[in-house]
């Protein structure tokens, strides 16, 4: 249609339906992704992170798993026979050794489980042990989080939505227990809790077998650790809350508690994940470290600090004792920092440097 | 310097000496909030023994007067009182005893991991993706994952064990080669990273593409333009370092039998020796608080840009 340039009439071409080709251009190529699984794609695309996650299953499902069908148990004396003295042929056994009686069994035609890192000063299966610690400072790493993920998410959220008066008064707090040597006062409070009567308070529940000193590890977390989590979901928060969408959740009339549970906390969810991710392994430090010094679990529950810290005693006969567990902890520190690591790149990448 | 920046400093020295008083509070209250005091599960006492130790100890006055006299025995005079199992003997004289040696070792221990590690951070921006800078990255992670008293008992193991290079006992110079190394690898590593990504980041500058294009040496560029910026952001690090190197003698003077603080610490612990608990945790929390005061105060001194807020 041929159009006078000076006119004001429209074009009606700009008005005809769409052609078959043109709609199919618009045809989406593939569905849209959702905010979790792109950053699952980035994840899997990464590497060294991928194989730390499945380190971290594995080691996960290897605690959790193997103590059900493993004939030893991590507390069982083997030497000790009720009604007989005690068999020291099961202590302090090599990797793949067996005690006497047990080499008479087998002499008799019956199977008999190795043990695969040998016993124990006391004759205890070594390998069950190192299963056991590995469940204790993954469970010790994994709750502590969780606590410090709850307390600072709170907090922090009160602190950056509220502002003004609450604010301050909250981030002092947080300036003051961020600058306490977090490590000292945990040496101190665990040395003192463990005097003190929690010891009583928790008898005949589950918490007893744990002992004191790793619930008041717990009280420490809840403490003292939560400060910097707290500072980063306050940021977050304060960056969040200028968004349109929270003025108008605000002009709609919803209340200070709904707005930050249903808007700005989901948007935190990426800094939460990957901070929460990536305590544990410092809870894990913190608990093998006490464990180290004598304040971490009690006996005859083992830790990997715990056990490291007893083969101090025969290191130089029984240096597969002290390796072991160190390995592990190594092992799980890793994978769980490089698992971090790539999280962050792939559901943050802002953060990324 | 402008009024903003002295009056930061200012409000840090008042969070910093909140924070020590804070200490102090806390430990004195703790301490006193144990059942039974400090002499039970001692060999049994007699009831009339035992208030005429709390007697000499001061123990059996009110809480709050035995507060304010801790409080101004520590500010007037750096008093912690005597301590309880090392019979005749103050805690302020046993710590500075273990502090002679602890600080010789903390000490050695951070300039080895500040120069090597700027060092190695340097190298690895330098030679970035290429074989050496993995090499670095890799056994720098390394040292990060592994706790201090693994990495020590581990070093001791081989060289002091099994190699037999160095003794095992910490109480000759030579057998302080290994507790040094086992404290200065972690912040090293970390020290490592930091330079290696702020190096990086400053290598990307306009200023350094400038210095390249006015014809400026390799060399130059590297001594006189980027690493010395680069380094800012490690000053930030000097804090956490302390308090690193502070925790880790705990464990690591244990391991290598070194007659340092740490020791008496741990053995305080155990035997629950409270005025020498208390007194250093006091000591070592001063310590590492004035370590992030100095370097919070001169990472804004060196580069006023940054606003710490």
């Amino acid at each position: 249609m041929k159009k006078n340039p000076f006119s004001l009439h429209v074009n009606l071409d700009d008005f005809a339906p769409a052609s078959e080709a043109e709609k199919a251009y618009m045809v989406q190529m593939r569905p849209s992704t959702t905010f979790f699984k792109d950053g699952m794609k980035r994840l899997l695309k990464n590497k060294i992170a991928t194989i730390s996650m499945i380190v971290i299953i594995l080691v996960t499902l290897a605690a959790i798993i193997l103590p059900v069908f493993w004939p030893y148990s991590y507390d069982t004396m083997l030497g000790v026979r009720p009604g007989r003295p005690v068999d020291s042929s099961y202590n302090n056994l090599a990797p793949f050794e067996f005690g006497e009686t047990e080499l008479e069994r087998m002499a008799e035609g019956e199977e008999i489980f190795p043990h695969v890192f040998g016993t124990d000063s006391a004759g205890r299966d070594y390998f069950i042990r190192v299963v056991y610690g590995t469940r204790i400072s993954l469970s010790v790493g994994f709750f502590a989080s969780i606590i410090v993920l709850i307390i600072g998410m709170t907090v922090g959220s009160v602190a950056g939505y509220f502002g003004g008066k609450v604010d301050l008064i909250i981030m002092r707090i947080v300036d003051i227990i961020y600058s306490l040597p977090d490590m000292l006062m945990v040496i101190l409070l665990a040395s003192v809790l463990k005097q003190s009567g929690l010891n009583a308070a928790i008898e005949g529940t589950v918490l007893e077998k744990l002992g004191g000193n790793i619930i008041s590890l717990f009280i420490i977390f809840a403490l003292l650790y939560w400060v910097s989590m707290s500072r980063q979901i306050r940021g977050q928060i304060l960056s969040l809350k200028e968004q349109e969408y929270v003025l108008a959740a605000r002009a709609t009339g919803a209340k200070g508690s709904w707005v930050i549970t249903k808007h700005l906390l989901p948007n935190c969810i990426s800094v939460v994940i990957i901070s929460t991710c990536l305590q544990i392994p410092s809870a894990i430090f913190t608990e093998s470290y006490l464990s180290f010094l004598g304040l971490g679990v009690n006996a005859p529950m083992p830790s990997l600090g715990s056990l490291a810290s007893d083969a101090l005693n025969g290191i130089t006969t029984y240096p597969h004792r002290l390796v072991i567990p160190a390995v592990v902890i190594s092992l799980i520190v890793l994978s769980l920092n490089l698992f971090g690591d790539g999280l962050r790149d792939a559901f943050d990448p802002k953060l990324k440097n | 310097m402008n009024t903003k920046t002295l009056w930061y400093i200012l409000k840090r020295i008042a969070l910093a000496l909140l924070t020590v008083w804070v200490v102090i509070t806390v430990t004195f209250f703790v301490m006193r909030a144990v059942p039974g005091g400090p002499f039970l599960g001692e060999k049994a006492i007699s009831e009339a023994a035992q208030a005429a130790l709390e007697a000499k100890y001061g123990l059996d006055k009110p809480l709050m007067e035995q507060y304010i006299t801790y409080l101004k025995d520590i500010v007037t005079a750096f008093d912690f009182g005597p301590s309880l199992k090392l019979r005749g003997r103050q805690v302020m004289d046993i710590i500075m005893d273990g502090m002679k040696v602890s600080a010789k070792l903390g000490l050695i221990a951070a300039c080895i991991a500040l120069v090597v590690g700027v060092v190695l951070g340097a190298v690895a921006a330098l030679r970035r993706n290429k074989a050496i800078d993995k090499i670095i990255m890799v056994f720098t992670t390394a040292c990060i994952s592994m706790p201090s008293f693994i990495m020590g008992t581990l070093l001791l193991l081989v060289f002091a064990l099994q190699l037999a290079i160095v003794p095992a006992n910490g109480e000759t110079a030579k057998g302080l080669i290994l507790p040094i190394i086992t404290l200065s690898l972690s912040p090293m590593a970390n020290i490592t990273r930091l330079t290696r990504s702020s190096m990086l980041d400053v290598l990307g500058q306009d200023y350094i593409r400038t210095a390249r294009a006015k014809g400026v040496s390799q060399m130059n560029i590297i001594f006189g333009h980027a690493l010395k910026n680069s380094l800012i952001p490690v000053i930030t690090y000097f804090g956490p370092m302390l308090a690193y190197i502070v925790t880790g003698s705990l464990v690591v003077e244990q391991i290598f039998a070194v007659p340092g603080i740490g020791r008496y610490f741990v053995s305080s612990i155990t035997g629950r020796d409270y005025p020498l608990i208390m007194g250093t945790t006091i000591v070592l929390a001063t310590l590492i608080v004035i370590m992030n005061l100095v370097s919070d105060i001169m990472y804004k001194v060196v580069d006023p840009r940054i606003n710490l807020e």
